[in-house]
């Protein structure tokens, strides 16, 4: 194992402030320097992405008077992957008196990840969490409320307090597009240039700073260079490493894993959340998975026939040929256990032949009991937006016939390392939303990445970049021709010349298939270091034949979605030989990654603190050399470590 | 199943297109229809021909980057259904499929099946927002909202800008994704102060685009995936006329 990587320098500045933990906001942000407002005209700022993280950041940045470009790879910056968010978004605002608090959610978030998030960083996400729905509701995103007017919650996810705002079933739509208006705003007043349909291919690097980035124009295929003071990733989550999961068809890795290359640490990669509730694979041609509301949970009861490979109607089968697994192995929670205990003991069942549906791979989600308990209107009303959503996907009637629920890739938790102010390890760089490695640690819980991302683009970025403008402008006789910038062109003219020129036979869609495959089975919901290191040598062989056999259709001087696809899954092959490797490493278990060599007697995770309380950095340091490792060991000074258990 | 599919075929904008017919095999009913396209790309691919372009990303039915007209219907013939949440069992063995871009004038054809439609984002450019600076935001229960009123917003914030309202419409016109826009705002306490100058200046630049004006056709509605109601449109013109009564005009 040690030829897979080698291990570098501890990391230990992180700039988060000494102090008391709840004054460390403050006085970051009292040291940081400020520009005038005269000034801020004069410095510019790269976006790339507008989901909930770039949008909020670029609009704030914008109003603020700075000069922001965004560059979003859809049609229009509001069509970001936070849309499709649904259950809400949480916050620390004890509208019920039931007991909330900064400190609550703080505690609450560091123990949901499982003990390897940062304490600074946490505290000061629950800080400004009031501050996120104050700024939407003036916005005018219309969350749920009570017929007084005033804003209505509920809970989530294994906390035992209400503070979760929603807006029915589409809450990151309606968040993302008050931040899509309010960027549209500062489009409209001249801040902000908006570049859609540009992907962001390459990150140019001059004298160690960050200073712009290359792009594709997608519907010309012109390549372009871009400059500025600072350089923001807010690109999203890399969910899309394993082919089907609940993420947009371009979900990719790409940008921060360009950045990567060039000097910043992914922290954590192997740190990828399964949700328990996606509706199945119906087959080969499968694209993406679709994800059922967690909230089905709580009235429906989730089980398999106990007879392996029963091909019976679920009607048919008796109550006693029917295993309610979850109910028989956690009697304290039942259906209600988080969500990596629900999607690995699925996991379990299938593969010990017990599944139903296409494949075996599927456990039913089965409501007949809620229905004949509360009636169907209440259930129609709980729930009726997700039967009709299921209905439409497998043209079955779940109010007849039991659901079929699988898990599938939700989450990355991973990303790119960033310290207080979120800027990476490169100078210059920053990262932001679910692209940088996050206050999640092993674990998120339920709601908090639209918290995260809409904290760290309202509030923490726009704080914290000032103090880098204000003391790091781009020296004014650097412009497109630097040599550095010339190369970063080249660099992407050759790749593209480089997939274009393979000429092979298999589509990249094959490709992207087989690689999925391998990682879901072995660094999925369980990884063993047999099963990792299986699929590093399987990993490698495949990149070889996709540089090797993949056809590329077309030329780059146009639009090419088959071209688009390819750069990224060869993004993807790279990343997903470094995600094994961090999960073998990491021979413990915590939050979503299950080593098997370490679990309880009772088959539960099983961490071991004495050993990896620390953040994974992983360091680049050329093609062909194995990874260096940079550790940030984790304090807690303010919660007490304890193991989870829910038998 | 199998199914012979004409497809508009278009290199880029200023080339001609037509319709060009493929077929294709082996297309079960539990496909979406854009995974049926994605067979057909494999195809293309093997056959080394060029695939065909289309947009798309979230697949359920959520970002409004889809969408084609589906024999002579924009996103097909299930109601309420984006194209990526349409599946083959809606269709039968051996049928014949047009599938065609959105047909605007404010729409130019880019490749195959993709549109630019920028021009929605410049409506909302020109007014689609409340004016809030991030830090400048009041509590967010002191202004309480009638849950009629919460109710009637969502509704109209349901829209997921596709531009199908835009490709039905016989005037080629976008007043469905402007009704529901003035109206999501306008039905909220927020979005009060800048009512007028929004409907004025929104209306401004829904007609410099290019887009039609509307005639109460309704068509636009019958095929919206997000069912914004007609209706919706009505508070367009009752806004633009209060603001013109209150002089309030640019
Ligand atoms: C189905 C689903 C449901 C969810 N539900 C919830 C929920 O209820 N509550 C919750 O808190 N979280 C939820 N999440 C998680 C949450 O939605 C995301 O973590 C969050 O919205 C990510 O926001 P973001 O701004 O970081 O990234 P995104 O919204 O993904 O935006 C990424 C942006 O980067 C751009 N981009 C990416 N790569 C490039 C490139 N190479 N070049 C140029 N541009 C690029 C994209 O165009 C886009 O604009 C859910 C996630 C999914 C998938
Ligand atoms: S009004 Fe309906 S059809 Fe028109 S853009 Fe919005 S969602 Fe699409
Ligand atoms: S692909 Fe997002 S709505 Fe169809």
């Amino acid at each position: 194992m040690s030829t897979l990587f080698t291990v570098g320098d501890p990391l230990v500045e992180t700039k988060a402030p000494d102090g008391p933990i709840q004054d460390r906001w403050d006085t970051r942000r009292f040291e940081a320097g400020l520009i005038s407002p005269a000034n801020r005209r004069k410095r510019s700022v790269i976006m790339v992405g507008s989901g909930l993280a770039g949008g909020s950041a670029a609009a704030t940045l914008g109003e603020a008077g700075y000069h922001v470009s965004v560059f979003c790879y859809q049609d229009s910056p509001r069509r970001a992957h936070s849309i499709a968010a649904q259950g809400g978004i949480n916050a620390a605002k004890d509208y019920r008196n039931d007991g909330d608090s900064i400190r609550r959610l703080f505690y609450d978030t560091v123990k949901g990840g499982d003990y390897r998030a940062r304490e600074s960083n946490v505290y000061r996400l629950a800080q400004v969490s009031e501050a996120i729905i104050d700024q939407a509701v003036a916005q005018g995103v219309p969350f749920a409320r009570e017929y007084g007017g005033l804003l209505n919650t509920r809970s989530f996810g294994g906390v035992q307090v209400s503070r979760t705002f929603y807006a029915r079933g589409q809450t990151g739509q309606q968040l993302l597009l008050g931040a899509y208006q309010a960027l549209e705003r500062q489009i409209g007043a001249g801040t902000v240039e908006m570049h859609t349909r540009h992907e962001m291919l390459e990150v140019i690097v001059i004298d160690g700073r960050a200073r712009g980035i290359v792009v594709r124009d997608m519907v010309t295929g012109a390549i372009e260079t871009h400059l500025a003071d600072a350089v923001v990733l807010a690109s999203g989550g890399y969910g899309n490493v394993f082919h089907l999961s609940t993420n947009a068809m371009g979900c990719n890795v790409t940008a921060t894993w360009r950045a990567h290359r060039k000097g910043a640490f992914f922290a954590n990669p192997c740190y990828t959340q399964i949700h328990p509730t996606c509706i199945p694979v119906s087959g080969e041609h499968q694209s993406k998975l679709t994800l059922m509301s967690e909230s089905l949970r709580n009235d429906g009861r989730i089980w398999v026939p106990t007879k392996k490979g029963d091909a019976r109607e679920p009607r048919e089968i008796p109550e006693s040929e029917r295993d309610y697994y979850l109910e028989r192995q956690y009697p304290a929670f039942g259906n209600l256990v988080p969500r990596d205990v629900a999607s690995r003991a699925a996991k379990n069942q299938c593969d010990a032949g017990y599944g139903v549906g296409p494949g075996g791979r599927g456990v039913y989600l089965d409501f007949a009991d809620a229905i004949a308990r509360l009636g169907r209107r209440t259930v129609e009303e709980r729930y009726g937006n997700l039967f009709d959503m299921y209905q439409k996907i497998t043209g079955e009637d779940p109010y007849r016939v039991p659901m079929r629920i699988y898990p599938a890739i939700h989450y990355t938790m991973g990303g790119l390392w960033v310290d207080y102010d979120l800027q990476s390890s490169l100078p210059g760089l920053f990262v932001i939303g679910e692209a940088n490695f996050s206050d999640h640690g092993a674990n998120r819980l339920g709601a908090s990445a639209l918290m995260q991302g809409l904290a760290d683009g309202y509030f923490v970025l726009p704080n914290t970049l000032t103090d880098y403008l204000a003391s790091h402008p781009l020296p004014a006789d650097i412009d497109d021709s630097h040599p550095e910038a010339r190369r970063a062109v080249e660099a992407v003219r050759a790749r593209i010349d480089a997939l274009l020129g393979v000429g092979g036979t298999r589509s990249v869609d094959s490709f992207h298939r087989e690689l999925g495959a391998i990682l879901w089975e072995h660094c999925g919901m369980e990884r063993s270091s047999e099963g990792l290191q299986q699929a590093i040598v399987q990993i490698r062989a495949l990149r070889e034949e996709f540089w090797s056999d993949v056809r590329v259709t077309g030329s780059g001087a146009e639009l090419n979605q088959a071209l688009e696809r390819a750069g990224r899954v060869a993004d993807f092959f790279e990343l997903a030989e470094l995600m094994c490797i961090d999960a073998l490493h990491r021979e413990e278990s915590c939050g979503a990654h299950f080593r098997t060599e370490s679990q309880t007697e009772g088959g539960e995770a099983q961490r071991i603190d004495e050993d990896f309380t620390y953040v994974a950095a992983w360091e680049f340091v050329g093609d062909g050399s194995p990874p260096r490792l940079r550790r940030e060991d984790l304090e807690f000074e303010h919660v007490e470590l304890t193991q989870r258990s829910y038998t | 199943m199998r199914l012979t599919l004409n497809i508009w075929r278009q290199a880029h904008s200023e080339a001609p297109g037509a319709l060009v017919p493929y077929l294709v095999d082996d297309i079960s009913p539990e496909m979406s229809f854009l995974e049926m396209l994605d067979v057909l790309n494999e195809q293309l691919t093997a056959e080394g021909e060029d695939p065909v372009a289309f947009d798309h990303d979230c697949r359920e039915g959520i970002c409004g980057m889809c969408g084609v007209v589906i024999d002579g219907i924009a996103h097909g013939p299930e109601a309420l259904t984006t194209t990526c949440q349409l599946h083959m069992r809606h269709f039968n063995d051996g049928e014949e499929i047009d599938v065609e871009p959105w047909r605007s004038g404010a729409f130019p054809v880019l490749k195959d099946l993709v549109v630019d439609r920028s021009a929605l984002d410049r409506i909302i450019a020109s007014g689609g927002y409340i004016t809030a600076p991030t830090g400048a935001a009041p509590e967010a229960n002191s202004t309480p909202v009638a849950r009629e009123d919460a109710d009637r917003a969502f509704d109209a914030a349901a829209c997921i800008s596709c531009g199908a309202c835009v490709a039905a419409c016989p005037n080629g016109s976008a007043s469905l994704f402007l009704g529901a826009k003035i109206t999501h705002l306008g039905s909220l306490p927020q979005g009060q102060p800048e009512r007028d100058s929004r409907a004025v200046e929104m209306t401004e630049q829904h007609e410099a685009e290019g887009f039609g004006g509307c005639t109460q056709i309704g068509e636009c509605t019958a095929v919206c995936p997000a069912g914004i109601p007609l209706d919706m449109i009505s508070q367009t013109s009752s806004d633009v006329l209060g603001a013109l009564s209150r002089g309030n005009f640019s």
